[in-house]
């Protein structure tokens, strides 16, 4: 099925919330819960979880491959365009005939998703907050926080801190050193340039640098090597989706622990569990989606092969789901 | 107010994690400890950890001094352990083909026009720039992590770095 209307709600509900419709596709929320409806199901989740797994799937540009917002709501990127879904990666609702899936271009379904953003997050709630960093997703509508839900994702051209590129992060720029890396050292390189290379000869405090991060689970293009990209990013709680993998990705954890859940991409069906320490390097396959737990918040680099040929090469059997074989 | 403690780790101790399998070959996740792998490798070994089709992630054993390397494309350097410096130097001729991947090792002292020197720490991310030679020293045993491409140097051993049951 392919692309239909948006439908943006004029009339807010009793709660103050508007509904929205995209294609075949309805949903609306009140003090507690979202309510998606398509034409053979439907579907209710709590409101912060649905909230912070849109606000990724909109900054990430619906990032690379299946972002599930739960079992059974998400999105599927073709780079161009993106599927919606209901049950599609859930078994039991493909053998039900409960999933359904349509396709929009991508500037529609963001439109649409930015929008029930703009309209469903309250003024004091922030979805890329920590739990203990932010207000409260639930209850009545209480103005809005459109200078959260409109954060731009930092994507470093060749790498953050040079000349022309993404700048660094300080106190006076509005990014103070997080609660839970006030003992990070924050002392920078020594850094000695001869006249002429001051665009060449760079260096920066990265660890400092991911202190002083005010977003969870949102990795950010620090340097750039052809189309490998380093894309650290703080995790506290829980990644608000369970990404399903497009393509091989890497974690390499640089401080504290992460838990991943893995589980079969397809059918959901567990696989395996990855605990990483401080050190501890892993990759996720291409055929698995993975959810994780961060106890305290800590510090990881995703690695990504940002190769736009590379979803296909492994669809069509010419890329294995592993990196390597031994 | 909570008082934390992040947990870094490094030559000197790291507690390492690992694949619970439910219904999986551990292989699939290609799971190794970046110190571990430092703590075993020779000095200036640059031994991958990370694989995703031509482009790595590698480790290096930073001890003494290293030779000089030419890069095609820019290379970056992360300190994880320990205090590195490193020189970089614009060399006279072209040394690398703009077109290959992966550094290659220069044999002496290369000609050209020293650029500056960066002394990094655990944490500090550094820039080695497409065309151009780096050395690094390390007075004390430190570890690096390299983004780059596989190259003629990179050394893979998955089967004795990562875990298999």
């Amino acid at each position: 099925m392919t692309t239909s209307p948006i439908q943006l709600g004029d009339v807010p509900n009793e709660h103050g919330y508007r509904p929205f419709t995209l294609g075949g596709f309805h949903f609306e929320r009140d003090e507690h819960f979202v309510h998606v409806t398509w034409p053979t199901g439907r579907h209710v989740t709590a409101a912060e979880p649905f909230l912070k797994a849109m606000m990724r799937d909109v900054a990430w540009n619906f990032f690379y491959g299946t972002v599930n917002f739960d079992a059974v709501i998400g999105t599927l990127n073709h780079y161009g365009n993106v599927d919606l879904f209901a049950g599609r990666f859930n078994e039991e609702y493909r053998k039900a005939e409960l999933d359904h899936s349509e396709n929009f271009p991508h500037d529609e379904i963001k439109a649409t998703f930015q929008a029930i953003l703009n309209d469903w997050v309250n003024a004091d709630f922030d979805p890329f907050a920590a739990p203990m960093e932010t207000g409260s997703a639930y209850g009545e509508k209480t103005g809005s926080n459109t200078a959260a839900v409109t954060r731009t994702r930092i994507a470093a051209k060749r790498m953050v801190g040079l000349p022309d590129d993404e700048p660094l992060r300080s106190d006076e720029s509005g990014y103070p050193v997080n609660r839970a890396f006030l003992d990070v050292d924050l002392d920078e390189p020594i850094v000695e340039v001869e006249k002429g290379y001051e665009k060449e000869v760079s260096a920066f405090n990265f660890f400092g640098y991911l202190s002083r991060s005010d977003v969870t689970w949102n990795p950010s293009v620090v340097s750039v090597c052809r189309d490998s990209l380093m894309c650290p990013t703080t995790e506290e709680f829980i990644l608000p989706i369970i990404h399903g993998n497009d393509r091989v990705e890497w974690f390499l954890q640089l401080s504290d622990e992460i838990i991943w859940e893995v589980e079969d991409r397809e059918s959901g069906k567990p696989r395996a569990k990855v605990v990483m320490k401080a050190g501890d390097c892993a990759a996720m396959p291409a055929d698995i989606r993975h959810q994780g737990y961060s106890p305290k918040r800590s510090m990881l680099l995703v690695w990504e092969n940002n190769s736009p040929d590379l979803p296909d090469m492994i669809a069509r059997g010419e890329a294995p789901t592993v990196p390597v074989t031994f | 107010m909570t008082k934390y403690k992040t947990v870094f780790a490094g030559l000197d101790g790291y507690q390492k994690g690992g694949v619970e399998v439910i219904n999986d070959d551990p292989k699939n996740y290609v799971f190794s400890n970046i110190f571990e792998v430092a703590t075993k490798a020779k000095p200036w070994e640059k031994v991958a950890v990370a694989k995703n089709q031509e482009y790595v992630l590698e480790v290096i054993r930073a001890e003494g001094t290293s030779s000089w390397r030419a890069t095609p494309h820019d290379e970056f350097a992360m300190v994880v352990d320990g205090e590195v410096v490193i020189d970089l130097l614009d060399p006279e001729q072209s040394l690398v083909d703009p077109s290959a991947s992966g550094s290659i090792a220069v044999s002496g002292e290369p000609k050209g026009t020293p650029m500056g020197k960066i002394t990094a720490r655990r944490g500090h991310l550094a820039l080695l720039p497409a065309g151009r030679c780096y050395r690094m020293r390390a007075e004390k045993p430190s570890v690096v992590l390299l983004q780059t491409v596989l190259g003629p140097d990179t050394v893979e051993r998955w089967s004795e770095i990562c875990q298999k049951y």
